[in-house]
């Protein structure tokens, strides 16, 4: 049986939300449109092994802590019972519900939605397979929105079911006794405290001397602080050499400055070491779109490849791997195929840690301004002297901005506090909008809230700072 | 893997290049920073290396191609190592800037053929081969990525406006706070650009070209880079700058003496005592006296822009066409330095070994025909300068001193300005002043 024929103006392969974003957008400009993706509706890792469920494990983590906490506030609440079977059938029944809504938004925009696997034949036509056959799919253009996967470091046992990436920690088969987290970037952070929450005794090793290798060390200070409660150990400057998969757990040997002596045992170990680019795309060498010697597709400043037909965006595009930006760039290069003059130039993308405390920060940071020897200035603002931070008995936060000493331009905002991620969209529009520390000062912010810390924090940098005294530089 | 490469950024303001060959075929292995192809641009010959290393997987462009900065040339199927050179390069492009290989390692121009467009292979390859005796000339950093847009402050509506116009985003001089540029900013740019260009045209558009083959038989053959690059900057010129032409001439009657009598003295250190290499040091100090003569007019933002450096051009003739070496601080060398460092570019402009660095940053321009003849001319004011000296032959002539004819020898004198920034007035009181210091050399140390 030939497989059955189709066309299309646009495919998308790919329904992540720099796909779903794409394929929206593209329909909204009246194309007509494909959505391929092996799910049974669009959502990508992002909705079905990424962002949206850990975001409801961390949601009821800190459900958990903050029950904890109550104590020291006159209310003390009986050691919490944890039912994993019910949480996990809740966070899938979020899924379930986002996942299943974007199927709707994709029919209610007649945007067809193709299940499976999709293949390259050529620059103008897909194969796209799924257990019920084959069909051909010719377009005009096509946008690679295939997302990333966890990497995974060599010489692990990978196929025992102790090792767990992002996608099988997510599952939360179980809460086991113990884990090892190996990675302390955002996902093993993020990951170690949803189950240090539920009960497990986690441990952290990272290579680098410092969590979250990158970010300034004055937001991870305040969030280590507090992990260093959480977590049973935070190992830096060390390494895993060797790992084995023994009758009662993994027992991992370690090498560097926090390596204990012999082997540990853990029941369970997280590997949480970065994301690699879905680049290998089969029958991508049928087109003339290039792939990078990191594994990302080359793509121009309209996020398009090589080959003209095809566009590529999100994580396949290129760092940093972020739903937010791979949406964006999905319109930027539906915009471009549509024919309008667009490019791909935010000034700030923001990147949010959802520990607890949060760490966000966006644009220009203070080590990469060190890094680049670009003079700046930096006000800060300790949370100690914030009364809503002090309503929530939760003072250990910081807001911080970067600025142009000359200009007085915000080039870059850093905060580390609970419901940081919600608070540095403030920071992205001032850098976007070219705004002043003085917009900044000069802007009412709602008292009493978190959101004052940015305004404070603006003025600290004209040393004017109401609730904080700090002596005007000359 | 394969591993695309394209055109790096060649230096500031060239976009593009005539590709006068390719250096390897497909299927060659390559090493990093190997010289690939060889460019003409604006007015050097550049060699540009690999930023990786491994074998030719496909080559994009031939022979003749005019290539433009970005466009894909080639890609290479790296190996292990290939990806790890690459990943060196980026970071450490000290690395990358040392000397590329030379071209013995390349195969012979016959080999490299890319079968050309029919009707240029000639040109093409007669041009190959005329390369060919030249040395290599500008070793280049191979740039990895494209450059990231500059911190502009303006808000993403204004940036996109810009881009709808097709603005500049970059050139807009923003009129809020701290230099913020907003949407009206940007209009207002662009109206001040169309008006600019309505200028330019004004009144004459150039009419279409008769069939010149009706009166007899033509050639039509491609301007050559140089040719193209002048033709654009002259008219560029002409369409800016609001030209007059001052004319004078000096009394050079005792500095020919000493001319002579000190001609051997500097041959002797390497260098040739020209009437340009004495005009070179009356300039500089002239420009010290008149510093308008060294500025830029920038209308966007209404200011004019004084260089406080004094580095002149001078307009050499070569067989591939107009040449300006820029020679460095002039003010600070003597004549015999600038003797010999004008005997040296010179030579430089004539073999090729010109860098596009050492043609950039010229305050003012001299031109010399004096070896040619004729009396006076209009040079064209070398944009964005202001002025330029153009520089006759010198011829006896009698002049009425003291109640009688004397033979004299004149040096007739050309300065072309822009009456934007410089007055009639002050371009003759600067010529005036050139003049007097050629008449009276000892007015150089007294007064400049």
């Amino acid at each position: 049986m030939s497989p059955e024929s189709h066309a299309t103006q646009l495919v998308v392969v790919g329904g992540g939300p720099g796909g779903y974003a794409a394929a929206f957008l593209a329909a909204d400009l009246g194309m007509q449109v494909a959505l391929v993706d092996p799910e049974a509706n669009p959502g990508g890792v992002c909705l079905y092994r990424g962002c949206i469920p850990s975001k409801a494990l961390l949601h009821v983590a800190k459900l958990i802590e903050e029950s904890r906490l109550a104590v020291n506030w006159g209310v003390k609440f009986a050691e919490p019972k944890i039912d994993v079977g019910k949480l996990r059938a809740w966070k899938d029944s979020v899924v379930g519900k986002l996942t299943g809504g974007l199927g709707q938004l994709a029919k209610q925009r007649n945007v067809r939605y193709v299940r499976g696997t999709a293949s390259f034949l050529d620059s103008k036509t897909l194969s796209v397979k799924n257990q019920s056959g084959e069909e051909k799919l010719a377009f005009e253009h096509a946008i690679l929105a295939t997302g990333s996967r966890p990497a995974m470091i060599p010489g692990i046992p990978q196929d025992s079911p102790r090792v767990l990436d992002s996608t099988s920690a997510l599952e939360l088969a179980d809460v086991p006794k113990s884990l090892l987290v190996v990675g302390g970037g955002y996902i093993g952070l993020e990951l170690g405290t949803v189950y240090a929450a539920l009960g497990s005794k986690v441990s952290v090793v990272e290579m680098e001397d410092g969590l979250m290798p990158g970010a300034d060390r004055d937001l991870v200070n305040v969030l280590a602080k507090r992990l260093e409660k959480v977590f049973q150990s935070i190992m830096l400057k060390t390494k895993v050499v060797e790992m084995k998969d023994a009758d009662k757990g993994i027992r991992v040997k370690f090498e560097g400055e926090g390596a204990k002596n012999g082997e540990q045992a853990y029941d369970k170990v997280l590997i949480a070491v970065g994301r690699k680019p879905n680049s290998n795309v089969p029958g991508l060498g049928n087109t003339k779109v290039i792939v990078n010697s990191r594994g990302y597709v080359q793509v121009n400043a309209q996020r398009q490849t090589t080959d003209p037909n095809i566009y590529a965006i999100g994580d396949v595009a290129g760092e940093p791997l972020l739903a937010h930006k791979a949406s964006h760039e999905g319109r930027t290069a539906v915009e471009a195929i549509a024919g309008h003059k667009v490019a791909f130039e935010p000034r700030a993308i923001p990147a949010v840690v959802f520990t607890d405390p949060e760490i966000a920060w966006c644009g220009l940071s203070e080590t990469e301004a060190q890094k680049q020897g670009r003079p700046v200035r930096v006000a800060k603002f300790p949370w100690g002297a914030s009364g809503r931070a002090a309503t929530l008995d939760r003072t250990d936060g910081l807001t911080k901005l970067v600025i142009d000493p000359e200009t007085e331009h915000v080039l870059g905002v850093g905060i580390v506090g609970v419901g940081a991620g919600d608070l540095i969209a403030e920071g992205v529009l001032a850098i976007e909008m070219g705004a002043l520390a003085k917009d900044i000062e000069l802007t009412i912010h709602p008292h009493p809230t978190l959101s004052e810390t940015v305004m404070q924090a603006a003025e600290t940098y004209y040393g004017t700072a109401t609730d904080f005294y700090r002596p005007k530089k000359k | 893997m394969a591993t695309e490469f394209r055109l790096p950024e060649l230096g500031e303001n060239i976009k593009s290049g005539d590709l006068v060959r390719i250096l390897v075929s497909v299927g060659d292995a390559v090493s990093q920073d190997q010289p690939v192809l060889e460019l003409e641009t604006d007015k050097a010959t550049i060699e540009v290396p690999s930023p990786v290393a491994g074998k030719v997987r496909e080559i994009f462009v031939k022979n003749g191609d005019k290539v433009n900065v970005g466009q894909l040339i080639l890609t290479v199927d790296g190996d292990t190592g290939a990806a790890k050179s690459a990943a060196t390069t980026a970071a450490k492009p000290e690395a990358a800037a040392a000397a590329p290989t030379r071209r013995a390692e390349a195969p012979a121009s016959g080999t490299v053929k890319e079968t050309p467009a029919p009707g240029e292979s000639l040109g093409a390859e007669s041009r190959v081969q005329a390369e060919a005796a030249s040395p290599v000339v500008v070793p280049l950093k191979p740039v990895t990525e494209m450059g990231a847009h500059p911190l502009v402050p303006a808000a993403p509506s204004a940036r996109r406006v810009a881009r709808e116009m097709g603005v500049d985003i970059g050139a807009v001089h923003g009129s809020g706070p701290g230099g913020r540029i907003s949407a009206e900013d940007v209009r207002h740019y662009a109206r001040a650009a169309l008006g600019a260009g309505e200028a330019r045209t004004w009144g004459v558009a150039a009419p279409s070209l008769p069939d010149f083959a009706k009166w007899g038989e033509v050639e039509r053959k491609p301007m050559s880079q140089i040719r193209r690059k002048t033709a654009e900057h002259m008219a560029q010129a002409w369409a800016n700058v609001c030209q007059v032409t001052q004319f004078d001439q000096a009394d050079v009657t005792h500095l020919e003496e000493i001319r002579k009598q000190y001609s051997e003295r500097v041959e002797k250190s390497g260098g040739k005592l020209t009437v340009t290499a004495i005009a070179l040091k009356v300039a500089a100090a002239a420009l010290k006296v008149f510093p308008q003569f060294a500025a830029s007019v920038d209308m966007a933002r209404g200011e004019i822009v004084y260089k406080k450096y004094c580095h002149i051009g001078v307009a050499v003739d070569t067989e591939r066409g107009l040449l300006v070496p820029v020679i460095r601080d002039v003010d600070r060398k003597n004549i015999l330095q600038l003797s010999i460092e004008l005997s040296q570019i010179a030579e430089k402009a004539r073999n090729k070994k010109l860098t596009l660095d050492e043609m950039e940053g010229g305050v003012f321009t001299i031109t010399n025909l004096g070896g040619i003849g004729g009396t006076y001319f209009s040079p064209i004011v070398n944009y964005p300068e202001v002025a330029i000296l153009g520089i006759s032959r010198s011829r006896l002539e009698p002049v009425y001193i003291r109640g009688q004819f004397e033979p004299r020898l004149m040096l007739p004198l050309s300065l072309s300005y822009d009456h934007r920034l410089i007055d009639g007035a002050d371009a003759a009181r600067f010529l005036r002043w050139v003049a007097e210091a050629l008449e009276q050399p000892f007015l150089l140390p007294l007064q400049g």
